[in-house]
């Protein structure tokens, strides 16, 4: 069987990747053809994973960088809140790290099972590069399990269990440089759990002067969010809900470490953008996008970007009915009586709250086309018409 | 037929009726309260031992292993020939599937020798051999667990799911949604699950109803908070629950603490066979097994060690129906 994601955002949790699910995307490109924008990655004959010559195991397992060894052979991962306690010949919740005889290993370094050249904006990162392209790429497994996943063929299975590439760092990097990427971006599953390959890879990228950024739940302890987001250049964080109550019943994670990311990241000085999902009935409330805006206001700060993107029937929950626009107008108009300077809807093709503003003298700076910037008008980081200081990062 | 200690009928029964004391089957709590309305039905769980299995050597002697399974089958089935009982459990024409637990390794896997006696009996009852399927999530794993690959054919086929994979769609009960291993949805009409009698660090036990974790392509979404009700879940999927006409839990060697790795320090020579067609009641008494050896070993019970197997109380109560774990309403039968 053959299948085609549709394009729209970026995430795990927001959209889809348009790559051929559960398929090999033969990376190595050994022709060297050019891709454009948005081009997929060829896949290699079109056999199911399962059919094809068994991969190699050892080339993607590296010891694990973030846990501590327990009685009886057991392991605690550190890596993310969840904190697993995993007996020998076991894999944590995420699936993408196992317990060899008390040694604690991730299966998944330079196994890439997704990789495609995408536009910046389709991660959605709006105040970084703009018409810029990214190298994405994503390994199989997620640290949660959101019940609107669009990319749940690769973020909720083993690694094992679809076709991947082994691509070690440095070749991220060639390919980024080949395409004509600055960034490598690490999305589409959860770049969470393939920290060690994401680390090693923008130290790669660094030292070719490509940059990175990462799309991610935010869903991490705080030592290896510091030493893994600490080599991004731009960080994407979806922002699922504001209460508890979703995370728990819809995700499977906790709300609270994600907010403790976000602050985490603004004291590091990390460029970050905050998607938020709206899905009908359960996280799309007046007083829950009203206490969302005053968090992000209160500890984040007015300029941070906040995306609200509009929600597709998918994976656990196709009994909902797609976001209506009115609701993701509501949440961006409570937004902005707030006070936050950049609030944006994705999702819907054509919106004109998808074009960045000057805040202060309310001019048109970047106009978006789908995923392409078509204007950029922004000037030394500053509105050309006004002055006004426009924080992020648009230039290389 | 070997020379296996072989009881007749009548004794059967005199000990089915002492079976659960002898067993020490002293329901939780939560069994009880999840048990079915009062009727005389009991479900059948059949122990059957032999210290002989293995002779005077380490390994399984396959002659023995053969009369073990004989006695057990005749048991739970009430007859008095192995082909009468296995035409029972199949029909010519059946593809059946041995969903074998191999995750332990050479160690503490499905034994090989049970499987064969398994396949002699299949075949006597009319099965062709290559619609017999033994198989796992991995085929490498299972090369481990000492099986060897075989594919194609007129042979009894044994490989993994990775070499045919799962299937695209979801399959959804309650909390779990997966894709179920194709050979079970597309190779097999008849389920017949094989654990291996363990500990689990994180469920308590690793019976019957946690071996169909080996048929969704996502099990470790299901480890939290004791597999519970993740294991019930599972096991309500209709492509599992229509297939599965029987549980024979590999005793041979058993685990009673740190599980599900083969731990030797942590596992004994057990030389039995549990069979229920009766999951649930099947798990109760397994898990009262390992109750019973870790009190041997002066080792907290699973309850005071944070790990009493709840889900089993969760597959038998009223949304889930898989079968009883009321110890009143277990006919435990010791062979
Ligand atoms: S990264 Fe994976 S193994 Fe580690 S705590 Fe999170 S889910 Fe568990």
């Amino acid at each position: 069987m053959f299948r085609r994601l549709s394009i729209e955002s970026e995430s795990a949790a927001t959209g889809g990747a348009s790559f051929d699910r559960r398929f090999f995307l033969k990376c190595a490109l050994a022709s060297g053809a050019s891709l454009g924008a948005g081009g997929v990655v060829q896949p290699a004959a079109g056999m199911p994973a399962a059919a094809q010559p068994q991969q190699s195991d050892a080339q993607f397992v590296v010891e694990a960088r973030f846990y501590d060894k327990q009685p009886n052979r057991r392991i605690k991962c550190k890596l993310c809140p969840r904190a697993c306690v995993v007996g020998d010949k076991e894999r944590g919740y995420c699936g993408a790290r196992e317990n060899r005889g008390g040694t604690y290993y991730s299966l998944v370094h330079s196994r890439v099972c997704a990789a495609h050249v995408d536009p910046i904006e389709k991660k959605p990162l709006f105040h970084y590069l703009p018409g810029s392209l990214a190298f994405s790429l994503a390994t199989a497994g997620c640290n949660v399990n959101c019940k609107f996943c669009q990319n749940w063929d690769i973020s909720q299975v083993r690694p094992e269990q679809i076709a991947a590439e082994y691509l070690p760092p440095y070749r991220i990097a060639q390919l980024a440089q080949q395409y004509g990427c600055p960034s490598i971006a690490y999305t589409y599953s959860e770049p969470v759990i393939f920290s060690e390959y994401m680390m090693d890879t923008a130290d790669a990228g660094h030292e070719s002067g490509v940059r990175s950024v990462v799309v991610s739940n935010g869903y991490i302890q705080q030592e290896a969010l510091k030493a893994a987001y600490g080599k991004m250049d731009a960080v994407k964080i979806d922002l699922k809900a504001f209460n508890e109550k979703y995370y728990h019943d819809v995700v499977t994670g906790q709300l609270k470490p994600v907010l403790e990311t976000l602050t985490t990241l603004r004291k590091m000085g990390k460029w970050t953008e905050v998607v938020y999902l709206v899905v009908p009935t359960l996280n799309d409330s007046e007083a829950e996008f009203t206490g969302l805006a005053r968090w992000v206001k209160a500890n984040l700060g007015p300029d941070v970007p906040l995306h609200f993107t509009q929600f597709h029937p998918q994976y656990l929950l196709k009994n909902l009915p797609i976001t209506p626009v009115s609701t993701l107008d509501r949440a961006k108009a409570i937004a902005d009586a707030e006070g936050l300077h950049f609030v944006y809807i994705g999702n819907v093709p054509g919106h004109p709250a998808q074009n960045t503003y000057c805040p202060q003298c309310k001019r048109l700076l970047v106009e978006r086309v789908g995923f392409t910037a078509g204007k950029m008008l922004i000037r030394k980081n500053a509105c050309p018409f006004c002055g006004r200081h426009i924080p992020g990062i648009w230039h290389t | 037929m070997s020379d296996a200690p072989h009881a007749d009928r009548r004794d059967f029964l005199k000990r089915a009726l002492s079976g659960a004391a002898a067993l020490g089957l002293v329901g939780a709590p939560a069994c009880a309260a999840a048990g079915t309305e009062a009727s005389g039905w009991k479900a059948r769980v059949v122990v059957a031992r032999d210290p002989q299995l293995r002779g005077g050597g380490s390994s399984v002697d396959p002659q023995r292993m053969l009369a073990l399974l004989d006695r057990a089958m005749q048991t739970l089935f009430y007859r008095d020939h192995p082909a009468e009982v296995w035409r029972l459990v199949v029909r010519p024409g059946d593809v059946v599937g041995l969903k074998v637990n191999t995750l332990g390794g050479r160690g503490i896997s499905t034994s090989r020798e049970l499987v064969a006696a398994i396949c002699e009996r299949l075949q006597e009852a009319g099965i062709r051999p290559a619609d017999i399927v033994v198989w796992d999530r991995d085929t490498r794993e299972m090369e481990r667990g000492g099986f060897h690959a075989a594919m194609g054919g007129d042979r009894v086929q044994c490989f993994g799911t990775d070499q045919v994979d799962y299937e695209d769609d979801l399959a959804m009960w309650g909390s779990v949604g997966s894709r179920l291993s194709k050979i079970l949805t597309r190779r097999t009409n008849v389920l017949i699950s094989l654990p291996v009698l363990k500990d689990h660090d994180g469920a308590g036990v690793t019976l019957g109803l946690k071996n169909m974790y080996g048929a969704i392509h996502n099990p470790n979404k299901y480890h939290p908070d004791g597999c519970n009700p993740y294991i019930a879940d599972v096991n309500m999927l209709p492509e599992i629950r229509k297939r599965l006409r029987l549980t024979i839990c590999d005793g041979t060697t058993a685990m009673y603490d740190g599980g599900p790795a083969y731990k030797p320090e942590s596992s004994w020579q057990m030389n039995g066979l549990i069979v229920s067609t009766d999951p649930v009641a099947l798990d109760y008494t397994g898990w009262q097994i390992i109750e019973r050896k870790r009190a041997e070993k002066k080792l907290k019970t699973l309850a005071a060690d944070g790990r009493e197997p709840k889900y089993i109380a969760t597959a038998a109560d009223r949304e889930h129906r898989l079968g009883t774990c009321d110890p009143k309403r277990i006919s435990a039968i010791e062979v």
